[in-house]
């Protein structure tokens, strides 16, 4: 039976599709869903076909300011914990310090924690040192659930990394900081570029800790947090595709040029 | 959200670490630790004892709050809201499952059949993290419709009968129900199940598969003797990191459910920002942390401190 053999097989393959499948409908049904007319307030049901909200992406009060917003507090965030995150990582790998332990545990446990935990907790700082909630608190909470992650993406690149390089480049007399420069980061680059990115795709994603620490600011998840209960307009949509086809052009893009690279290396 | 293939997910673990250097500068590591570490000290750590010296305080908001020592409010709130915790642990355990089931054919997929569609398949796995998540969940209420097409296939499958005797969803609607909101938790934190697995997964050896193939084990075999417990690190993080998020979520039980669903996640929401309790609210917070803690704790004690970042 070549077809039963053939099914045997192949099942991972066929099981691993549709899994994929499951992951992607919503990115299917959110695209779909930008060239909708909707009738009443919610564009939860499929009626014509329209370009409405592509032709007027803003046309909704709100909606572009609060992605300025996002876009603002992502930027300050992951600039700060890239920087923050970076410094940690060097320090874990190549240096010996007391309290090791300790450090590792810090740095683990704000993945580990509930955002609802950290988001609460972090309320009651706030409210006890009677800060005014607002642009600062949330870029304040990115900054702090970000740097694990970028400590734990530069700390892999910079493991990998061989010593030798740097001991070359004292050899042939390169100053400390020359060959941080001209040696180190260079070669710590690509993890800290993945350290940033994460950063900032984290940031501009996160809903449940700004929820809490926004006051009055209004982030993009906000926004469309508050268009569920009101009403949901096309160009939530929009934007949702928009950001999906750009971040899968990015990753193409860098990796179009990381192939050419290898090709001229060879 | 460990995204992109360089950043390995933070539970994975790593070939022992070699002992690291004794560099110049005695005290260089710790003003490379200071400002990171001040941060997560000041706003990570002191506002867990702020929320915990709340869960004891009794007042009001007119009048403030004072430290009584009132462990009472432990107990009110873990006597109102024992339901949600239960439903918070099943839910999300259930999301873990089947995260687990679902997610390991994509990530061996990825690791040993999926040639040079490697990349491609591996950009669309992190791909949607890119789109609002809030977006992409508020997705899942036309795909689970009421009268949509999923449901009236499931409907005349009669899957819907079964599923509504088990109390998984009520009538013919699986919109606000418990089936729902699983639904979502699965698709959202899968992607934290499959990248730690295909980390792992990718490690093993080829060669051990070929011998266990020449050693006349089936495929099935294989698995199970072979590549499972390999992958057995994988396992465990991508669980961990599955299940703590989607104990603690309230955006799928609040979007996809309805109050019969709603998760403790909800209940501290709804304490914090809307009935302004603190007290219970940071008991309730506490509590959850607690059993979390327990369950990251057990797991340092089994593989140390060094795979965790």
């Amino acid at each position: 039976m070549p077809f039963v053999n053939w099914l045997k097989r192949n099942l991972v393959v066929i099981a691993g599709l549709l899994t994929l499948g499951y992951l992607l409908l919503p990115n299917v049904i959110v695209t779909v869903f930008s060239f909708n007319k909707p009738k009443g307030r919610f564009n939860y049901q499929w009626q014509q076909f329209s370009l409405d909200a592509w032709k007027d992406p803003c046309g909704v009060s709100d909606l572009c300011g609060s992605l300025s917003v996002s876009l603002q507090i992502a930027v300050w965030a992951t600039l700060g914990a890239t920087l923050l995150g970076t410094l940690i990582a060097f320090a874990l790998v190549r240096y010996r310090f007391r309290a090791r332990g300790a450090v590792n545990s810090l740095i683990f446990l704000p993945m580990a924690m509930p955002e609802v935990v950290m988001a609460a907790s972090l309320l009651t700082l706030f409210l006890n040192m009677g800060a005014q909630l607002g642009f600062w608190t949330i870029l304040i909470a990115h900054i702090m659930f970000c740097l694990s992650f970028v400590v734990t993406a530069v700390k892999a690149r910079v493991m990998s990394m061989d010593p030798k390089l740097e001991e070359a480049a004292r050899d042939l007399y390169a100053g400390p900081f020359q060959t941080f420069v001209r040696v180190t980061l260079p070669i710590a680059a690509p993890g800290i570029a993945a350290g940033a990115l994460l950063a900032f795709a984290l940031s501009f994603d996160d809903f449940i800790i700004t929820n809490f620490n926004a006051g009055s600011t209004v982030t993009f998840p906000m926004f469309v947090w508050g268009s569920a209960q009101r009403g949901t307009p096309v160009q939530i949509n929009v934007i949702g595709t928009t950001m999906f086809v750009v971040a899968v052009l990015l990753v193409l893009a860098s990796m179009a040029v990381g192939n050419r690279r290898n090709r001229q290396k060879a | 959200m460990s995204t992109l293939t360089e950043a390995p997910p933070p539970l994975a673990p790593e070939a022992p670490e070699p002992k690291p250097p004794q560099r110049r500068g005695r005290w260089t590591p710790y003003w490379l630790l200071l400002p990171g570490i001040l941060w997560l000290v000041v706003f990570f750590a002191l506002p867990m004892i702020y929320q915990a010296s709340t869960s004891v305080q009794t007042g009001s908001l007119e009048e403030g709050y004072k430290v009584t020592w009132h462990f009472a409010t432990y107990w009110d709130a873990l006597s109102a809201y024992w339901p949600q915790f239960v439903r918070s642990v099943l839910y999300a355990g259930t999301a873990t499952i089947l995260c687990l089931l679902l997610g390991y054919p994509l990530a061996y997929l990825i690791a040993f059949r999926a040639g040079r569609w490697r990349n491609l398949i591996m950009i669309l796995v992190i791909a949607p993290f890119f789109t609002s998540f809030l977006i992409r969940t508020l997705a899942w209420k036309t795909i689970l419709a009421d009268g949509g097409p999923l449901v009236g296939a499931l409907d005349t499958l009669h899957v819907l009968d079964v599923t509504d005797w088990l109390g998984w969803t009520a009538g013919d609607r699986v919109l606000a129900t418990p089936l729902a909101v699983v639904c979502g938790l699965t698709y959202n934190f899968l992607p934290f199940m499959i990248l730690p697995l295909y980390t792992s997964l990718e490690r093993i050896d080829g060669r051990l598969h070929e011998a266990a193939g020449d050693l006349y084990a089936r495929p099935w075999t294989t698995f199970r003797k072979v590549t499972f417990p390999l992958s057995m690190p994988g396992v465990v993080s991508g669980t961990l990191l599955t299940f703590i998020p989607a104990a603690g979520d309230y955006v799928n039980a609040d979007l996809l459910g309805s109050t019969d669903t709603r998760m403790v996640g909800n209940v501290i929401q709804t304490q914090f920002l809307r009935v302004l309790d603190y007290p219970t609210a940071a008991a309730l917070s506490f509590i959850l942390m607690a059993a979390i803690l327990l369950m990251v704790t057990l797991y340092i004690r089994r593989s140390g401190t060094e795979d965790l970042v």
